[in-house]
């Protein structure tokens, strides 16, 4: 069963929710997609960690059989080829990987080199198995890193949970793809709507079963639960703002370790999901 | 003209609201939201025009046609990006589809053309201040060249402005990269959580290779003082001028729920915020 947390944006509390909910678990897998800015191991503490680098591939040219023609330059839609001073140079920034220049060079002049990209780091911590991909600084896109997380986890009964990239983008679609429920963390604020609004309209476009999980509620008024209640969507739970919590996860500590209240929070949540997951399925898989 | 960028590295750290406040206290004639993915930015600086909006046209797209379509599978073979599948007949899977053209160049019988794709919305809003904006499409993948777009479109409507404030986008990836190109100086803010602290050293090490001006603030920095402590720690070690600290104030959530920037109501964050303002105007203006 897999589950994928997102929220429009950063700092809602995306890592909280599936990081708690990982851990509230009897067994479960935690996959830490936000690529960009890995913040999970720091709660969870993986041991054991095992490295692979993820590397994509970069044309490299061989000058000595180039005939000048740059078929490769104008091919790339990319504009990461040049022809300046008789050579061609490579920007390996923008390439997008997509080989055309190496199939195309009727010189067979290109050939394709790993360049690393970024690593994913596999560690377990008690009951949680814990995948972190990491994108190295100055590179452009963390996609073939997400896919190699999601594929690296072949076991698709146990419990994992997805702790996405913030945002709507491709990098968040390639995150949900598999997924077979999508929670969607909100904060109660005009900003929090505006998000929520649009990882609503992603897991609508992908046809998932979702629920909300309303983060950081004051006893104020509560747009986001607005959006919620008007548009008939389930809200899964509601999480106290409380100074508590917030020491809590600013010193990154797991909140359901350390305090029963959160600990049954997060149990119920877990359970509901859990069936609405099961009732998902039986409608639709009767 | 010149260019301040905000940025957070991550989202959440009040990085609008920061944007928001330094706009109103500027009076800035010029500013624009790069985060093109989730813009925030109109919801706190309301307009009282209607906005200009262009369609923006990401990298064309794939498109099969299944009656010349030979079945040979050589563009599926080909294609890095598993965009191509084979059901009764071939299909592109829109969003995987990275408009690279492979499968264009390859196919033997000319069954596959690029076609324009909108990918976006560009919106500008012209009233004395110029206010450049925009919004990506779902599941559109290039949001570098769309924040390109956002800063130029800003560009080419100023007639004349001392100031442009910019609200980055969130992370370290292709937009951010987009956004830091070209500006004068790029103001980080910075949240005092271990995952905050992460995320900062992480879009520090993207900012110093871009040779831009860099300043820190701390926002709800009462949340947690000893990483706050660190975060200070850190900036003296690393030279980095850190220009102040906002408190967390549940003013400021009622402020922005109301679509007002956290100066336009008394707040102690509002405070705060107008010192870091200074600050870091002082900074953009020295020469070096
Ligand atoms: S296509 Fe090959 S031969 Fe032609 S310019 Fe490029 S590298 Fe040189
Ligand atoms: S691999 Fe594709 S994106 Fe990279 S340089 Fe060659 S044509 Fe351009």
């Amino acid at each position: 069963m897999r589950i994928a947390v997102l929220s429009g944006k950063g700092g809602t509390g995306k890592t909280l929710v599936s990081v708690n909910l990982a851990a509230v678990a009897k067994k479960s897998t935690y996959i830490d997609c936000d690529v960009e800015e890995p913040n999970g191991y720091l709660f969870l503490k993986p041991k054991k960690i095992q490295t692979e680098k993820i590397s994509v591939k970069i044309p490299y040219v061989n000058e000595s059989l180039c005939s000048g023609c740059r078929k490769c330059v104008e091919f790339c839609k990319f504009n990461a080829l040049a022809y300046i001073s008789n050579k061609v140079i490579v920007f390996d920034e923008v390439c997008h990987s997509c080989g055309g220049c190496s199939l195309l060079c009727p010189q067979k002049a290109i050939t394709e080199n790993e360049k690393v990209i970024g690593k994913v780091e596999k560690g377990i911590n008690d009951n949680v198995s814990v995948f972190t991909g990491i994108l190295n600084t100055g590179e452009a896109s963390g996609i073939p890193i997400i896919k190699n997380l999601l594929n690296g986890d072949s076991n698709k009964k146990e419990l994992t949970f997805i702790d996405c990239p913030p945002g709507s983008a491709c990098i968040v679609m390639e995150s949900i793809k598999d997924a077979d429920y999508c929670i969607l963390v909100a904060e109660p604020t005009l900003f929090g709507v505006h998000n929520l609004s649009m990882v609503y309209e992603l897991v609508k476009l992908f046809n998932k079963p979702f629920g909300v999980v309303l983060n950081k509620c004051l006893d104020k008024e509560n747009p986001a639960e607005k959006f919620c209640v008007e548009r008939d969507i389930k809200i899964l739970a509601k999480i106290p703002f409380d100074k508590e919590l917030g020491d809590l996860n600013s010193s990154a500590k797991i909140a359901v370790k350390e305090n029963n209240k959160y600990n049954s929070i997060f149990m119920s949540l877990l359970q509901d999901v859990i069936k609405e997951v099961k009732s998902y399925e039986t409608t639709v898989n009767p | 003209m010149k260019q301040l960028l905000i940025l957070s590295g991550k989202g959440g750290t009040g990085k609008t609201t920061v944007a928001s406040a330094f706009i109103k206290l500027s009076n800035a004639k010029a500013y624009s939201d790069c985060d093109v993915d989730a813009p925030n930015l109109h919801l706190v600086m309301n307009q009282s025009s209607q906005a200009y909006n262009s369609d923006y046209y990401g990298l064309p797209k794939a498109q099969i046609n299944n009656e010349l379509c030979t079945k040979c599978d050589l563009c599926r073979q080909k294609c890095r990006f598993d965009a191509i599948a084979v059901k009764e007949d071939y299909t592109i899977d829109y969003f995987a589809c990275e408009g690279c053209g492979v499968c264009e160049a390859l196919c033997p019988v000319d069954a596959i053309k690029m076609k324009p794709a909108v990918a976006g919305e560009l919106m500008l809003y012209k009233n004395g201040t110029v206010f450049s904006t925009a919004q990506l499409k779902m599941g559109s993948g290039t949001s570098g060249m769309l924040v390109t777009k956002v800063k130029n479109q800003m560009k080419e409507a100023i007639v004349y402005a001392d100031l442009a404030i910019i609200d980055g986008s969130p992370g370290i990836g292709c937009p951010v990269i987009a956004s830091i190109t070209g500006v004068d100086m790029v103001l980080i803010v910075a949240e005092p959580s271990i995952s905050g602290i992460s995320d900062m050293e992480r879009i520090i090490n993207t900012a110093k290779k871009f040779n831009t001006k860099i300043a820190l603030c701390i926002n709800k920095f009462d949340t947690n003082l000893e990483n706050t402590k660190k975060i200070e720690i850190y900036c003296n070690k690393f030279k980095l001028p850190f220009v102040g600290k906002i408190p967390f104030d549940k003013e400021a959530v009622n402020a922005i729920n109301k679509g007002q920037s956290i100066v336009e109501i008394k707040c102690e964050a509002g405070k705060a915020t107008k010192e870091v303002f200074e600050k870091t105007i002082k900074i953009l203006d020295e020469e070096i």
